[in-house]
């Protein structure tokens, strides 16, 4: 031989699977999302995400370069994808300063504090999400009413702004009225699965984000334990709770159908860095933020419960994967 | 549905390019070497000095003790020196050099291509050819095939289990042999099902070589107690405890051989070889290598004499393609890469492949995004990038209780990571710091 050959161990081929394909990926299966909530919630949808996105990307470019002084890794899609995911947890009429404040929450603490991509413990999105829910109340919880492509961006006057179906229940429920009573005023479940009610922008659209879904699944960018899990345990849960006491409990669908359970059991409890290694993990924090959401929902001060039951589940993932361990080969002898 | 095993597997491009390419023998070099230690275990001691005459087939170095294999000269010449020379391992190792002179073949050796189908001998008769000819596992593992037939005390073999999967991509050897050699093979297979006393042998192939499916099912309706098994197509099914649990749904318990739960696993190159060892007094001196890559003009499948230097296949299968990056002795996924072309082929070697420049180096290392793709692909239901971390950190103790020692080291997780993670590399390294501990602690 002439020329210098590489040696190095095996193997020697790759599957071509990277960083940037799976982030990418995530990106495409919320577009159905992005398109019913722009629909429904016109140019709000695309100032909220488009500042969102710009921000979170800019902050960590920020923090890498000149705080940090570590490699710039913005062209890996992480940043765009908590922007995107932040977005989505937002109301559509959101002040554009709150939502920067957001962006430098998610990406500063929720995310580059612990190191950066791969290392944060909780869910920056969601981080972010729960920094303005507690700090900026009013502005978090007042949704514009969807109206179409015409819906103005800042939309806070009156008669345009409402509860999500969510907070209509608890409210009336807290006034004694009958679940069957307030339905009449909620919106069908028809509606509920297409998107046509009040919420954060990318949570309304139950339809989109089944597709979104199915998107992932084929694509193997996640597998079906964490969503299947937590929509299976809210879907028993408060099955349960209808049959002993239809009059104060909403059906198990609407449950499904409402908040933001399909955004985080699909997007935002799948996240890569912040959910189990082993499929059996996986389904032990499925359930576990299913059982939590519907606590808070039925019991709790908050209408909605998603983005703390997955917080507080994220916080389990360590011990998760310390002491849930896969089925090993040749563990149990079996002679099939 | 196909079976398959259920834990893990990955699915890389097949690139079998040099499928329909039927068995050329390839002619002889003009000098040798032949490495001494070309199976696992203990190295062979020569036989022959400098200045001996040797004919094709005649003892050079006898196995040295129990786990070890005899080899013999595959040509007839004059030995030049015993020294070390490269082999396949990438090391200098002692190897007996051979300057050929003609092509003059111990007068036993059957060479002729007649099927020779009726044996009559006993199974201690049988195991005693298999070592006498110094055959070991062609599969790449290249463990002593008398090793293998000796069941320990107290268990039982109830299953020979025929490897004809070819699971690693590019490579067709075992596929061309099945075609070719069909007859031969199921005799080698009854030869050994009545090595190890047994009733029953599956032959289990994968689903992508169709036409070694049909014509070996064929021919084993002649043969009784031999089935052939369709496989769906899944990396690693042709590590033996992946192919027992596709074929008999058992898995090797953790720690233990196959034959704790009544199985043996002979690749189809050794079966046939096998065969030739004992109706044909032919001892193990050639074997099919594939000789393939995307860039060479003429991927072929050669029979080619042990010994033989690679860079002499290369230039049959119409020379080495100029942007070559990478030489492998094996397949993409487990084989060796080779810092020369001038080394010898060896009992193991299965394929030799050539990988272009651009697909050489390995893509860049990010940071761990914990997408638990390597979980899911390992077919021991390990957890690599846990095992790396842990290696990193020398934190062996943890090693061996996270089961490292089951490792098979297929790749799948390396070969997955999304973030090009050397996740093997680092497995293979706490795996021999974790071997040394638990050797020491035996002693």
């Amino acid at each position: 031989m002439d020329k210098l050959i590489t040696v190095s161990p095996s193997p020697h081929i790759h599957s071509g699977q990277s960083v940037e394909k799976l982030m990418y990926g995530v990106v495409i299966a919320l577009v159905p999302a992005f398109i019913v909530s722009l629909f429904f919630y016109g140019i709000g949808a695309i100032v909220v995400t488009g500042i969102s996105i710009v921000s979170c990307i800019l902050f960590e470019y920020l923090i890498q370069k000149f705080i940090l002084k570590i490699e710039v890794r913005i062209a890996d899609g992480s940043a765009m994808v908590t922007g995107l995911l932040l977005a989505f947890n937002l109301p559509s009429n959101l002040p554009w300063w709150i939502i920067i404040i957001g962006a430098l929450v998610s990406i500063g603490i929720g995310k580059m504090t612990f190191g950066g991509l791969g290392n944060n413990p909780f869910n920056p999105a969601l981080v972010g999400r729960v920094f303005l829910l507690i700090s900026f109340p009013v502005q978090m919880t007042s949704y514009p009413v969807p109206s179409g492509m015409s819906t103005p961006y800042i939309s806070s006057i009156e008669g345009f702004t409402g509860p999500t179906p969510l907070g209509i229940l608890k409210e009336g429920l807290k006034q004694g009225t009958p679940v069957a009573e307030l339905m009449q005023d909620l919106p069908s479940h028809l509606d509920l699965f297409v998107g046509n009610m009040g919420g954060s922008m990318g949570e309304i659209a139950g339809a989109a984000l089944l597709l979104g879904m199915l998107y992932l699944l084929i694509r193997k960018i996640i597998t079906w334990h964490i969503p299947v899990s937590i929509i299976t345990t809210v879907f028993l849960f408060t099955g349960i709770l209808y049959l002993i006491n239809p009059v104060t409990n909403a059906d198990p669908l609407f449950h499904i159908l409402t908040g933001g359970l399909l955004l985080g059991a699909i997007f935002m409890a799948t996240d890569y860095v912040t959910s189990p290694m082993t499929p059996p993990g996986m389904l032990i924090y499925g359930v576990g933020i299913g059982l939590i959401t519907i606590i808070i929902r039925v019991y709790g001060a908050y209408p909605e419960g998603v983005s703390f039951a997955i917080l507080i589940m994220n916080g389990f993932v360590p011990l998760l994967n310390r002491y849930i361990k896969p089925k090993r080969f040749g563990e149990e002898v079996k002679n099939g | 549905m196909l079976k398959t095993f259920t834990r893990g597997g990955v699915h890389p491009a097949e690139n079998k390019l040099s499928v329909n390419q039927k068995i050329i023998d390839l002619g002889l070099p003009a000098s040798v070497s032949i490495p001494i230690s070309m199976h696992l275990g203990v190295p062979s001691k020569p036989m022959v000095e400098k200045g001996s005459e040797v004919e094709v087939g005649q003892l050079i170095a006898a196995g040295d003790g129990f786990v070890s294999a005899n080899i013999h000269s595959p040509f007839s010449g004059k030995i030049l020196k015993i020294d070390k020379y490269l082999d396949p391992s990438g090391y200098k190792r002692d190897s007996i050099f051979i300057d050929i002179e003609g092509d003059t073949w111990l007068p036993e050796i059957d060479r002729s291509s007649d099927i020779k189908k009726e044996f009559s001998y006993s199974a201690e008769e049988i195991i005693q050819k298999i070592k006498d000819a110094g055959i070991v596992g062609l599969g790449g593992a290249t463990f002593p095939s008398h090793v293998k037939l000796s069941i320990p005390r107290g268990r039982k073999a109830e299953y020979l289990i025929i490897n004809g999967v070819e699971c690693e991509p590019y490579l067709t050897a075992d596929h061309v042999l099945m075609l070719e050699k069909s007859e031969e093979l199921l005799i080698g297979t009854s030869l050994l099902m009545r090595g190890l006393k047994v009733d029953k042998a599956v032959i289990g192939i994968e689903n992508n070589k169709p036409d070694a499916i049909e014509k070996l099912q064929k021919i084993a309706l002649n043969y009784k107690g031999i089935s052939v098994q369709a496989l769906k197509v899944k990396y690693p099914q042709g590590g033996e405890k992946q192919l027992i649990k596709s074929i008999l749904n058992r898995e090797v318990p953790s720690g233990g051989l196959p034959v704790d739960i009544g199985a043996v696993v002979f690749n189809v190159g050794t079966a046939f070889a096998v065969y030739e060892a004992i109706q044909k007094n032919k001892p193990l001196i050639e074997r099919i290598v594939t000789v393939t890559g995307k860039k060479l003009k003429k991927p072929s499948n050669f029979r080619v004499r042990i010994g033989t230097p690679i860079n002499m296949l290369i230039e049959a299968a119409g020379g080495l393609p100029d942007n070559t990056g990478k030489v492998i002795n094996g397949g993409p996924m487990m084989g060796k890469a080779l810092p020369d072309t001038n080394i010898p082929v060896v009992k193991g070697s299965s394929g030799i492949l050539l990988i272009p420049a651009e697909e050489s180096k390995r893509k860049a290392v990010e940071p761990c995004i914990r997408c638990s793709k390597c979980v899911s692909v390992c077919p021991l239901g390990l957890e690599p990038y846990l095992l790396m971390a842990l290696s990193q950190k020398s934190l062996f103790d943890r090693l061996e209780a996270e089961h490292v020692m089951d490792c098979i080291e297929c790749g799948s997780c390396s070969y997955i990571c999304p973030s090009g993670r050397p996740l093997l590399d680092y497995i293979r390294l706490g795996k021999s710091e974790v071997g040394k501990i638990i050797r020491s602690r035996k002693k």
